[in-house]
């Protein structure tokens, strides 16, 4: 039923997106977005309350975005929700025939727009993979009440290789495969020698073969954004020449080069071995998503080659 | 600075030495007189509250503690992860910063970090892949040495064997048997622990 599993069998380099729900009751904010997307990408995440912001929620976006046309990879955090309703969502994603979950423990409340509000954490990220895992291929509930039919989505998660303990980050991800995550979604890539280093434990560890590994691109659109990316966001590692080649460029270059930079990244990744493929992050600006896929000459290939594809035509790419 | 309630988790260095702390460890395994004592406690609520007031200030000094009742520390390098403002029993989250703070409280370190570093200090690596069940909010407030002679935390976590591949739900024994808590129907319903089961 999840096209991007088939993807990730099929050993070609796979490329997600991100599509950020709006805050306003507007069903076409998703659908616009979607419709750029189809067709040059296997599949798109639907965030949950990104940063800890009031959006429309996943699973709603998650089936606009089915009615576009485009397969989407419901994100489910454990900020907001207890044990109860992530379970309930759960269901419900499968129910709505939602192929591709993403679990993760979420941002504190701290950085969004409620910083008033009380941080749930019943769950973390590992225990919400391992519960989604037990209750597709268990039946089971974390209560042991039986779900039945059980829902038959992808579990997906995220890993940080940037933050420490450095050590302990390719383990952590080994926790999650053995709970159940069959792809992850890894932090902006600026750094690509601290990735390879990452990239060999994971390898080490066998992740690999269990686990499509999607490293995390970002689209840097403006040095503002750039500078927002570097400071506001935790978690994010941008190394020093990363930040003076996009400094040195003139203010209206910088969007250019910004795209440049996520071309050669992917092109890199795509020769990393054990990376399965990419997850372009464009924060809003998903228009530039195709050019960047077009130029990498990396992904589906683009509303004409899928078509293609579905009429059984062999894709040159 | 992030401004939050009194109460709300926030990491704590722990005060005694991984090394110590290890070396507790022998101290208060569980063995026949830890058990009599824990079910005679058990039998007698003032003792058991003496008890568990006496557990809270030490552990409090000594980790930080917060009173969860399913205690972590053998596992974790004696570093509390219930002060990680996210709760998080598995690991770190992904926002650590590059010098190893808790994105939150910038001014302490992450809990994980410490973790995991007197974890391999004390050559107890391995304990951190295990897979650490849900919280049982139950229990919070209540002794966790009393839980853990009576064995009844004996399911908290998995093996560090990351292939065993056991379902989440495998009943653990504060569910099955406390005699604080009447069965529910939910709970009554036998456990699956074969693993799957079509």
């Amino acid at each position: 039923m999840s096209r991007l599993a088939e993807a990730l069998r099929s050993g070609r380099f796979v490329v997600t997106a991100e599509i950020g729900p709006p805050r306003g009751a507007d069903p076409d904010a998703v659908t616009d977005k979607a419709q750029l997307l189809r067709g040059w990408v296997d599949a798109a995440n639907i965030t949950d309350n990104q940063g800890a912001h009031v959006r429309l929620s996943s699973l709603a976006g998650g089936v606009l975005t089915m009615r576009a046309g485009v397969e989407p990879v419901v994100q489910l955090t454990c900020r907001d929700r207890n044990r109860l309703a992530l379970q309930s969502e759960l269901v419900s994603a499968g129910a709505l025939g939602v192929p591709n979950v993403l679990l993760l423990t979420g941002d504190h409340p701290k950085f969004g727009d409620h910083p008033d509000a009380k941080p749930v954490f019943d769950l973390d990220g590992v225990q919400l993979v391992w519960t989604a895992r037990t209750m597709r291929d268990n039946g089971r509930l974390i209560s042991g009440r039986p779900v039945n039919p059980a829902p038959r989505w992808l579990i997906g998660s995220v890993e940080n290789p940037f933050a420490p303990p450095q050590s302990f980050r390719a383990q952590r991800l080994a926790k999650k495969v053995a709970a159940g995550a069959e792809f992850v979604q890894t932090q902006f890539v600026f750094d690509r020698e601290m990735f390879e280093r990452w990239m060999v434990d994971v390898r080490e560890l066998g992740i690999p073969d269990r686990c499509g590994i999607l490293a995390g691109v970002g689209v840097v659109r403006s040095l503002r954004s750039l500078e927002y990316m570097r400071t506001k966001v935790p978690g994010i590692h941008v190394p020093d020449a990363i930040v003076a080649r996009l400094r040195g460029v003139p203010g209206d270059r910088v969007a250019a080069e910004g795209a440049r930079l996520c071309v050669e990244t992917l092109q890199w990744l795509s020769t990393v071995d054990g990376v399965a493929g990419a997850h372009v992050m464009a924060f809003g600006a998903e228009q530039v998503v195709p050019e960047i896929l077009e130029a990498a000459r990396l992904g589906p290939g683009g509303p004409a080659h899928a078509a293609q594809r579905a009429e059984g035509v062999p894709n040159a790419g | 600075m992030y401004r939050s309630g009194s109460d709300a988790p926030r990491p704590t260095v722990p005060r005694l030495s991984a090394r110590r702390a290890y070396g507790i460890q022998r101290w208060v395994a569980p063995n026949r007189f830890y058990r009599a004592v824990a079910r005679r406690l058990v039998r007698m609520p003032l003792a058991y509250r003496w008890f568990t007031a006496g557990e809270r200030i030490a552990k409090q000094r000594l980790f930080g503690c917060r009173m969860c009742a399913q205690c972590a520390l053998p596992v974790t390098g004696y570093a509390c992860p219930m002060g990680c403002p996210k709760q998080l029993r598995n690991g770190p989250c992904g926002g650590v910063s590059p010098a190893g703070a808790c994105e939150v409280y910038p001014e302490m370190r992450c809990v994980w970090v410490v973790a995991v570093e007197r974890a391999q200090q004390g050559g107890h690596e391995s304990d951190l892949l295990r897979l650490h069940r849900p919280v049982d909010h139950r229990e919070w407030g209540r002794s966790s040495w009393v839980n853990y002679w009576l064995g009844r935390d004996d399911n908290l976590w998995t093996s560090a064997d990351l292939r065993a591949g056991q379902p989440i739900h495998a009943e653990s024994p504060i569910h099955a048997e406390s005699p604080i808590h009447a069965e529910s129907p939910i709970h009554a319903e036998p456990p699956n622990r074969a693993g799957p089961v079509s």
